[in-house]
């Protein structure tokens, strides 16, 4: 069957994703904060209340760690509950649930339950709203197992991997880039999947291989093109998927490459960068390496309102094309 | 038995709600059921002592009336979710004694196939959703199953069972809000033993009772003598009555009190030896339902004699099946993190 293909913004193939399982499929409903004739803070869901009324687009309190724990309460009596928490911020308040019930029940249970639940966090720097409300705590739960985590960079992805997410009999934690809700892309009508675990590379090249997350995938896209300008050719990887995390792409792509640079918005240690220059250290591609492993990250600090300092803090497309020359020339 | 002469006819109403409720044999069961708690922590307790079952665990060993008044009411395919002090619970709701054990002592053939141990044990085909190594969480999850009831047409009651010390937590009080405004299908049941590890409800909470709560989230907030199978039944159906016809929650303040420490590592420092006596000798929740089962002319000490001694081979059997059974592959180690996909 040919499906037309248009733009969407990434928040309305969002909604769109949303909207198509809750046609198929009773059991899926919405959770989350002003996601009612609000829309949601970021106007993910819009109009989807309209549609499919207050029991299905239900608003909750403001009470994220019982609104979580009701979410997984529901998904493992027979319901497939997205929960939306306003910003990804607030997973702090839920953590209890995420961590301790969600990510662990089927297994404490010896495989007698499944919990069947989406959550969709709004992450990221940008927007001005400074400390609270910019982080990016992808690798806090990407470090529980029992928990899938995944980042979608573009309107395809984001619809694809959603409906992958809803499909999915486990827990799927899925962390939108703010600034990316409303770029667009083209994105298939009807229902489609995006598989969860799977990198994508975005830009094939020799010289060096860039493993990016959610809106540094496009930054690094952008110094790619700019230092093709210079004759370098250079690989970009979209991880998509941090749990589980596709060991084999990216260490395909460094033997080929020699080379890696990883980009992502999130603190730099103890996260994503690290596991996948471990990755990469503890695989055959190590043998491979003609430099060391860099990577760019957060700055080792609280995001800044104003907006310079706000920007200083997560790298930008000219820390990306100056590392990423550095590397491929040698200097370093 | 020649007891039964003495059965009770339903008009008799000046009698305690269990007697006009129940039949004598369903009154004898649940004496059965007490004693099936007990022994069971008895024996789990037991096999703990001689190195067993590692871990800790924590018991309900005089709390018997209140997990069985509770659940008493409750159909089978009504749902549960359960606490640390979660063994009573368990049997109460239907469980099998063998398969406890045998998770108590790690083997495959426990409810959670040794994976999950006596803070996490469950049953979930009767509705017991889990026991919870985390004070207060369960009582979401249980809003959550009250839902899916709602939503999926089901009929089910969901009972969140919690201690007193689970009603300063956040999630209690989110829960109780969120039950209350979307008028879900699900009854509160605070366990109010006096004490949470320590410390006291009077030094922890700044209300008197912990029903006074319901409250401040509209719903009726009832107190009964937990250590009185009746009392506590007729409570806990009233709750589900109201919970079915979609009415919405119940807070249910069942006061009771453990006997042993908090867990395996109390030293009892912060409670006196007399209070614990007091309380054995006096109120213990088995006795009395005894005595009042022998006063209605439902049972007689032979009769009590009887139940005592199948308690006791089906205790006995439970631990020799738990011996018996196989502990797990280690090379099935990393099972149930995820669902397999077929
Ligand atoms: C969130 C959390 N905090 C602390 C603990 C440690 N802890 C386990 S049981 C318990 C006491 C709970 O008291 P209560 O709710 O009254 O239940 P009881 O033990 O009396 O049955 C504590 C402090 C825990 N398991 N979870
Ligand atoms: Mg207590």
């Amino acid at each position: 069957m040919d499906t037309a293909v248009r733009e969407l913004s990434y928040a309305q193939a969002i909604q769109e994703a949303m909207a198509l399982a809750m046609e198929a499929d009773e059991r899926v409903f919405l959770m989350g904060e002003d996601i009612g004739v609000y829309g949601g803070a970021f106007q993910v869901t819009g109009d989807l209340v309209e549609r499919f009324g207050t029991d299905r687009v239900m608003d909750t309190p403001i009470s994220e760690l019982g609104g979580a724990g009701v979410a997984v309460g529901a998904a493992v009596t027979g319901m497939r509950p997205i929960f939306e928490f306003q910003f990804s911020d607030f997973a702090t308040l839920g953590m209890e649930q995420i961590v301790n019930q969600a990510a662990k029940m089927r297994f404490m249970l010896g495989g007698e339950v499944s919990v069947p639940l989406v959550m969709r966090f709004p992450a990221g720097s940008g927007t001005g709203a400074a400390a609270q409300h910019s982080q990016s705590l992808e690798a806090w739960l990407g470090h529980v197992p029992g928990l899938k985590v995944i980042q979608p960079a573009t309107p395809h992805d984001a619809k694809g991997l959603l409906l992958a997410a809803i499909a999915d009999p486990d827990p799927v934690m899925i962390f939108e880039h703010k600034l990316l809700y409303k770029m667009k892309g083209p994105v298939p009508e009807g229902h489609y999947t995006v598989p969860i675990g799977k990198a994508e590379i975005r830009r094939e090249g020799r010289d060096l291989t860039i493993v990016a997350t959610s809106i540094m995938v496009h930054k690094a896209l952008e110094a790619a093109e700019t230092l093709s300008g210079e004759g370098m050719d250079i690989e970009v990887i979209d991880l998509r998927s941090i749990r589980p995390i596709d060991r084999e792409t990216v260490i395909e792509s460094v033997k080929k490459t020699s080379k890696l640079l990883c980009v992502y918005e999130a603190v730099k240690t103890l996260g994503i960068g690290a596991e996948v220059s471990a990755m990469i250290a503890e695989s055959e591609a190590f043998d491979y390496l003609d430099a060391p492993i860099v990577r760019l990250g957060g700055a080792e600090m609280p995001i800044p309102y104003n907006p310079d300092l706000e920007k200083a803090t997560v790298p930008q497309v000219p820390d990306i094309v100056s590392a990423a020359r550095d590397l491929v020339k040698g200097v370093r | 038995m020649a007891i039964a002469r003495k059965a009770i006819s339903p008009e008799q109403t000046n009698l305690p709600f269990a007697y006009r409720q129940y039949s004598p044999d369903q009154l004898r069961d649940v004496l059965r059921k007490m004693y099936l708690i007990r022994r069971f922590e008895e024996g789990a307790e037991d096999s703990y002592m001689r190195g067993l079952i590692h871990g800790t665990m924590h018991l309900s060993i005089g709390q018997e009336a209140s997990a069985m008044g509770i659940c008493m009411p409750l159909h089978e395919d009504d749902q549960i979710t359960s606490t640390h002090r979660g063994h009573g619970h368990c049997i109460a709701k239907g469980a099998d004694v063998k398969r406890m054990f045998a998770e108590f002592f790690g083997k495959t053939t426990g409810y959670c196939k040794g994976r999950g141990g006596s803070m996490h044990i469950a049953d979930v085909a009767k509705g017991n959703l889990g026991a919870n190594g985390i004070v207060a969480g369960g009582i979401p999850i249980a809003v959550g199953a009250a839902l899916s009831s709602k939503r999926m047409k089901t009929g089910k009651v969901v009972v969140s069972f919690f201690g007193d010390g689970a009603n300063n937590e956040g999630a209690f009080h989110e829960a109780l809000n969120m039950a209350s405004i979307w008028k879900l299908p699900v009854i509160f049941v605070c366990e109010n033993n006096g004490y949470g590890m320590s410390t006291s409800t009077a030094r922890s909470t700044a209300v008197k009772n912990i029903a006074d709560r319901a409250a401040a989230y509209s719903m009726p907030g009832v107190i009964v003598d937990g250590n009185n199978f009746s009392e506590v039944a007729e409570a806990s159906h009233a709750a589900a009555e109201r919970a079915r016809a979609g009415e919405g929650p119940t807070l249910i303040e069942s006061k009771t009190y453990r006997y042993r420490g908090h867990s395996k590592s109390d030293r009892n420092r912060y409670r006196t030896k007399e209070e614990i006596e007091d309380w054995i000798t006096n109120r213990d929740p088995i006795l009395l339902f005894e005595t009042e089962l022998k006063e209605f002319g439902i049972i007689d000490d032979k009769g009590i004699e009887a139940v005592r001694e199948s308690v006791k081979q089906e205790i006995a059997d439970g631990i020799e099946f738990a011996k018996q059974s196989p502990a797990p592959e280690l090379s099935d180690l990393d099972r149930y993190v995820y669902t397999e996909v077929a």
